[in-house]
């Protein structure tokens, strides 16, 4: 029942921020939905979760907010009104009859079909000694994801680098 | 099930703000909620009904816990989405520099 | 406007000074306590960085980059990521790839236990909280310069 609400709650956040017109209203409303994700992964019973997307969260909010502040908003809504509307309700037609297709398959909600999940509930404590599971499982059971990962966050900070360096200009060429 | 369908509503509000809006930064917030949906919806999937945390206290039989698969996924997951979205702010910040507007329909038109 | 460069207003600085020290303490907590309690790598790195940020936040880049500089945050990035590789390479001398080739492995509900895990979760920390820093640190100093010109 809590979770319809909050559900509700981040649903009815996400539609003014997409389409309040100040930008950074509409950021801070991003991080109402944040927060209501991270209350949600609360009430699912994954802590990890919880603490990990709320401090994340923190974080994008303070770079999106940097980036957009003092900036103007020059905004106009030109021409091909027709063919974008069009393309839009295609797309998320699409989206929905798949998606049709996919929830008729899906187990109840709270039923979970848990057939490798049994083996590491049931032997993960004497395997490796640890009683966090989640953490046992990514960094003993599954330790190339996380390897895959922080790959990827390190490709991340080398392109972020790559893109803001200032490449030498002499100023007096300039007009 | 109903919630199953409010988390793709909640994807299909960001699909809509990434197709329709004409500003970079209202696509990058489109493409956050996104991102938010399909990580709820993991962790949607390995819910159990009055289960419980997955982690282990003392003296308490292990009975009835939520899946942890999907939760060692989506831990990774949130990290891997901040990281993308510096990138993608640091290129808007690039284009703002040189075209001078966050204005997409505007970049297609200007030969920088 | 005021500029950027004194930071910002007097009653920040101070619970700045007072709090920095406490976050970055309880970032280190959720790092060491990753296989006991919920937390880990991924939420204490974030912490850590988190906590740099709010310093240069407050008071200003150049206080902030000469506790922490950009090469430093570099470097202890690659040692984190050189750690974790290490440690996965290791395992060689169990058997396979990343295994836990500590036999004993401790008694469980205790700090010392659990075997590589809390050495992973302490190089991920390095690497992810080094990582978002040199993040932050360019994007607020690219838009610092620009902003003079």
């Amino acid at each position: 029942m809590e979770l319809n609400i909050l559900l509700l709650f981040m649903i009815f956040s996400a539609i003014v921020a997409v389409q309040v017109e100040d930008l950074l209203s509409s950021v801070i409303a991003v991080g109402a939905v944040g927060l209501g994700l991270s209350l949600a992964f609360l009430v699912l019973k994954a802590p990890d979760l919880a603490i990990t997307q709320l401090v994340v969260e923190i974080l994008c909010l303070i770079i999106l907010i940097r980036a957009t502040i003092k900036k103007d908003l020059p905004f106009s809504t030109s021409g091909r009104w027709v063919f974008n509307t069009v393309s839009t309700l295609v797309s998320i037609v699409v989206f929905l009859f798949f998606a049709y297709f996919a929830l008729r398959q899906l187990p109840r909600f709270g039923a979970p079909i848990m057939r490798v999940a049994e083996e590491y509930i049931a032997s993960g404590q004497e395997k490796t000694g640890a009683t966090n599971l989640v953490a046992a499982i990514i960094l003993d059971f599954r330790g190339y994801d996380t390897l895959g990962e922080a790959t990827v966050l390190f490709t991340a900070v080398i392109g972020v680098l790559a893109i803001i360096r200032k490449t030498g200009r002499i100023k007096n060429e300039e007009s | 099930m109903s919630e199953y369908i409010l988390c793709f509503t909640l994807f299909c509000i960001g699909l809509y703000c990434v197709l329709r809006k004409r500003n970079i930064i209202k696509i990058i917030i489109g493409l956050g909620i996104v991102e938010y949906a399909v990580n709820l919806f993991f962790v949607l999937i390995g819910y159990r009904l009055h289960g419980r945390a997955p982690i282990l206290a003392k003296d308490q039989a292990i009975t009835n816990m939520v899946d942890p698969i999907p939760q060692a996924l989506v831990l990774t997951s949130i990290v891997i989405g901040l990281a993308v979205t510096a990138l993608i702010v640091a290129l808007a910040i690039r284009i703002y520099e040189k075209y001078g507007t966050f204005d997409i329909t505007k970049i297609r038109r200007l030969r920088g | 406007m005021k500029s950027l460069e004194p930071g910002m207003t007097l009653i920040v600085k101070t619970i700045t000074r007072l709090t920095v020290g406490l976050i970055l303490l309880y970032g280190v907590y959720i790092v060491l306590h990753g296989h006991l309690t919920p937390g880990g790598g991924f939420a204490g790195g974030v912490i850590i960085a988190l906590s740099f940020i709010h310093l240069m936040l407050a008071f200003g880049r150049e206080v902030a980059l000469k506790k922490i500089s950009e090469a430093r945050a570099s470097v202890i990035e690659n040692l984190g990521a050189v750690m974790f590789l290490s440690i996965a390479v290791l395992g060689f001398s169990g058997g396979y790839f990343f295994f836990n080739f500590f036999v004993n492995k401790g008694r469980p509900f205790h700090l010392f236990s659990a075997g590589i895990i809390p050495l992973c979760n302490i190089a991920i920390s390095l690497k992810v909280g080094a990582g978002l820093f040199a993040i932050f640190a360019a994007l607020i100093l690219f838009r610092s310069s620009e902003k003079e010109e």
